[in-house]
């Protein structure tokens, strides 16, 4: 029985917890406390709700993580968009079409009646919403935390690469592979359009290879600066030619006459490689591991991995055949991981502060671009990462300047909404709507109101609105103390009265420093 | 009348161009209090066109009477809770910009306030504030350790990598908590995250420590503010910041509850009577210290309201309004023209000018900065003498 997180499927909680509210004695007995279960659900999803913790809370801690790596589907919950499989060269004569079409509106030119939008930044777009939505409701968190996990790790840009549906496809080979198999990984990452695109494998011939695929490869991906030469580079790259996509679809295609099938030295070993043997070099190297390791380190335990540990934990890695499993469920048990000091270790990412907020709180989301564009602003567009080296994360994403705006951020979040009870979602402040809505809400007896979905209202203070917030679904119910103990992971830095009224709490601990931790 | 105010003199001209020539230290250096007017204000009820018969029948029950409003010329007025801002009006400092807002309105708070904040286009969203767009490239004086000061809650404006801004409240609680710090052997217990977010939390309120020294040490306002509501006191502090000589470009605040669906004009009278108070006060207070010429006032607001008034009394979210632009050296009257009822937009008013251009006489006249905010042609307004 798999239990569902997630808005959607908080309403199953229920049945779940009655069924293990009948776990046996033993297993109980070594069940988690609150704070144990916040933990791991904060580190391992975006943001825990109570619901969500006292599930967890009931569990014995390695049955717990268990359970979250065992759940995994393939597909994503929210519908792909329409475009996925446009082709290319369909795509970029669509574009060329817009693009001309508005040049010659721009001349008084053509019929100004029709709106003309250019298909690539429109499908950006799209591409983003359906990945926060995906984020929103997903039953499976861990899952989407290791596809963004890879995206910033094997990095591909929609600003560069400009055909979304290469990096649709790229996020569902992510997706395949989250909590794979590395290796198969590797080897799918070199034939991934996207990333052929991105760094310029299409361009690579035997006569003159294109050196970015192959220095990235090792620089980056895999061994890291200092373990291969220039002249593994080179070797690689030529290995790597023939990697290419058909111009008309934009799929995965080898060139044979683009490859260089010569024989090549590479990492001291020589022979007529071709990519796949590229690889099985490099994950033959100890490096390799410890490059992932690391990453893992710096994404779920603290900014500053143990350098015993990652050399314990590659092995695991590397003896586990790349299986990613067993290394995770050894990093999740780790002492490190469990240290109860280092509950708040961790800068929350954009992508943490905003999907989290909303999840936390249970807000309705009207227009996801608003949030893209939160996540922008703080610095972590999705699909957009900065450069080839992804997100470098940590404590850069707190300058005073971002950490001003996440704190205008939140502060909007808190200003804008009250939850007030109403018989259906709120619709992007509709002038006809707003009307009915302040009637409706005069005429409702408190116990009618109870019963109903809430949700919030724009333009009163979570803060003011004092005995009349609503909390959403997720607080609702929860006294001061309880409610920061479930947003903060540790003490607020900053005095906050529990005993002030549920709103102006969730209010304080938003705002407390210690809100910008996980 | 109007068109004249839309052509650049020659001389504003070339003075505009020599300020923005000259060395950072000689830069015009006004200081801009931003007022911000929460919820959306109803700017029919606020400049009235009393005179005009579609008024009285597009609002039969919440129109401002004619004998309520303090007639400006034959066809517009002020509500007559504005009454206390009729000296600056005489004395030729209050700018009134009739029709102000922008293309594809958005009827949204949220969204709207954004597009303000961020002088975007309707379709655009950027996170930096405009204030801190205009100052790009513009070298701060070294030793000023604060550009903005926002005593409100909403930074938006001033929020970029170009000024270094001060939220009050953050300041201080960070104020506050640094004493408590002080105290406590291990106040980030050992955990670099925290460490750092303090550490930049530092950086960002530091400036704050400076300020409240200045502050504690600054003389009382000649003339008190009212205590009502809290604009009083954000208007005190402000007035004491520019008393005090502190060296901001922009100090923000703001009054609420502007957004009056229901029963509008009980909430809107006691709202303006505030704000024409707290204005008034402010004007008096800076002309006192000698620092009137040296300020520059605007009103703004995420948008104004439906003609109609609706069936509660009230009106809906709706689109153009006139701002408040006050300050020794703006040049008093009506600028802009106001948008005419009979010309509707799905019943909603049409904006005549554009908020960016407002914005870009504001950086110009305030600072001396050349910005046009994205607007391939912007209106030539000017409202405030170089």
């Amino acid at each position: 029985m798999a239990y569902r997180l997630g808005r959607r499927g908080l309403l199953n909680g229920a049945a779940s917890l009655s069924a293990l509210a009948m776990l046996p004695r033993a297993a109980r007995a070594a069940a988690m406390n609150f704070d144990e279960a916040r933990h791991l659900l904060s580190r391992t999803a975006f943001g825990a709700t109570p619901a969500e913790i006292e599930i967890f809370e009931s569990m014995d801690y390695a049955a717990a993580v268990d359970r979250l790596l065992a759940t995994f589907h393939p597909q994503a919950v929210t519908p792909a968009p329409s475009w996925v499989n446009e082709g290319l060269a369909e795509l970029q004569r669509k574009q060329k079409l817009a693009v001309e079409g508005l040049a010659a509106e721009k001349q008084g030119v053509g019929d100004k009646k029709l709106q003309i939008i250019r298909p690539i930044p429109e499908q950006g777009r799209e591409l983003r919403n359906w990945w926060i939505e995906e984020m929103l409701v997903t039953d499976q968190p861990l899952v989407e935390r290791m596809v963004l996990f890879w995206h910033n790790h094997f990095t591909s840009a929609l600003q560069k690469v400009r055909f979304p549906p290469a990096l649709y496809w790229q996020n569902m080979m992510f997706r395949r592979h989250a909590l794979g198999n590395f290796a198969a990984l590797l080897k799918d990452v070199v034939r991934d359009p996207a990333m052929l695109i991105y760094l310029d494998g299409v361009r690579s011939q035997a006569r003159q290879p294109n050196e970015n695929l192959g220095r990235e490869m090792l620089e980056l991906f895999t061994l890291g600066e200092g373990h291969y030469t220039e002249a593994d580079i080179k070797a690689a790259a030529r290995a790597f030619t023939g990697l290419s996509i058909d111009r008309q679809s934009g799929k995965f295609e080898f060139h044979p006459q683009q490859h260089d099938a010569g024989a090549k030295t590479f990492l001291g070993r020589s022979g007529p490689y071709g990519a796949d043997d590229i690889l099985a070099i490099i994950l033959g190297h100890p490096r390799t591991a410890e490059t992932i390791v690391e990453k893992l380190w710096r994404e779920f335990v603290s900014l500053t991995p143990d350098p015993a540990e990652t050399k314990r934990l590659a092995a695991v890695l590397r003896d586990g055949g790349y299986e990613m499993k067993p290394v995770l469920r050894a990093l999740f048990l780790s002492p490190a991981f469990r240290d109860p000091a280092n509950h708040g270790a961790l800068i929350k990412s954009p992508i943490d502060l905003v999907i989290g907020t909303v999840r936390v709180l249970g807000l309705p989301v009207v227009e996801k671009t608003q949030l893209a564009r939160m996540m922008q602003g703080l610095g972590q567009a999705p699909f957009d990462p900065p450069n080839v080296k992804g997100w470098p994360g940590g404590e850069s994403w707190i300058s005073t300047y971002t950490l001003l705006l996440r704190q205008q951020d939140l502060r909007r979040i808190v200003e804008a909404t009250t939850v007030s009870p109403m018989d259906g979602p709120m619709m992007a402040s509709g002038v006809e709507k707003a009307n009915r809505r302040a009637d409706r809400r005069q005429q409702m007896p408190d116990s009618a109101m109870q019963s109903m979905a809430a949700y919030p209202v724009e333009g009163r203070s979570l803060r003011n609105a004092g005995g009349e917030a609503r909390l959403g679904p997720t607080l609702a119910g929860l006294d001061g103390p309880a409610i920061v103990r479930t947003l903060l992971p540790r003490a607020p830095i900053e005095p906050l009265d529990v005993k002030a009224s549920p709103g102006a709490v969730v209010a304080a601990a938003l705002l407390d420093p210690a809100y910008q931790l996980k | 009348m109007d068109r004249r105010t839309f052509l650049f003199g020659a001389g504003a001209l070339s003075v505009a161009l020599a300020a923005r020539d000259a060395a950072a230290q000689t830069r015009l250096q006004h200081i801009l209090i931003l007022v911000e007017l929460k919820g959306g204000n109803d700017g029919l009820n606020t400049l009235v066109p009393y005179a005009d018969p579609l008024y009285r029948q597009f609002r039969p029950g919440i129109g401002v009477a004619r004998e309520r409003v303090v007639q400006l010329n034959e066809r517009v007025g002020l509500h007559e809770k504005l009454e206390p801002l009729m000296e600056s009006w005489k004395g030729r400092d209050l700018a009134i910009l009739q029709g102000v807002g922008y293309p594809y309105p958005n009827r949204s708070h949220f969204r709207s306030i954004e597009i303000w904040d961020t002088a975007s286009a309707s379709s655009q969203t950027l996170s930096e504030g405009w204030i801190s767009q205009a100052f790009e490239g513009v070298p701060r004086p070294a030793g000023a350790g604060v550009d903005g000061i926002v005593v409100d809650t909403n930074s938006l404006p001033m929020v970029g990598p170009a000024l270094r801004t001060v939220v009050m409240q953050d300041a201080e609680n960070f104020l506050r908590q640094a004493q408590a710090m002080k105290d406590s052997a291990k106040p980030d217990g050992g955990n670099p995250a925290l460490r750092h977010i303090l550490e930049v939390r530092h950086e960002v309120n530091a400036a704050a420590a400076g300020l409240r020294d200045r502050l504690r040490d600054s003389i009382a306002p000649a003339f008190a503010y009212a205590e009502e509501g809290g604009f009083g006191r954000q208007l005190d502090l402000a007035t004491r910041l520019i008393t005090a000589r502190v060296p901001v470009v922009a100090i923000k605040v703001a009054l609420g509850g502007f957004d009056t669906h229901a029963n509008q004009l009980p909430t809107q009278e006691r709202l303006l009577g505030l704000l024409a108070g707290g204005l008034a006060t402010l004007r008096k207070n800076l002309i006192a210290a000698g620092r009137w010429n040296d300020v520059v006032v605007m009103t703004y607001s995420e948008f104004g309201r439906r003609a109609r008034q609706n069936a509660s009394a009230g009106t809906d979210h709706g689109t153009s309004s006139p701002q408040f632009v006050m300050g020794g050296q703006v040049k008093g009257g009506l600028h802009g023209a106001y948008p005419p009822l009979a010309d509707l937009q799905d019943g909603d008013l049409k904006h005549t000018v554009d908020f960016r251009s407002v914005f870009a006489g504001v950086a110009r006249g305030c600072w001396g900065i050349q910005r046009d905010f994205g607007q391939r042609q912007p209106q030539k307004l000017d409202f405030i003498a170089a």
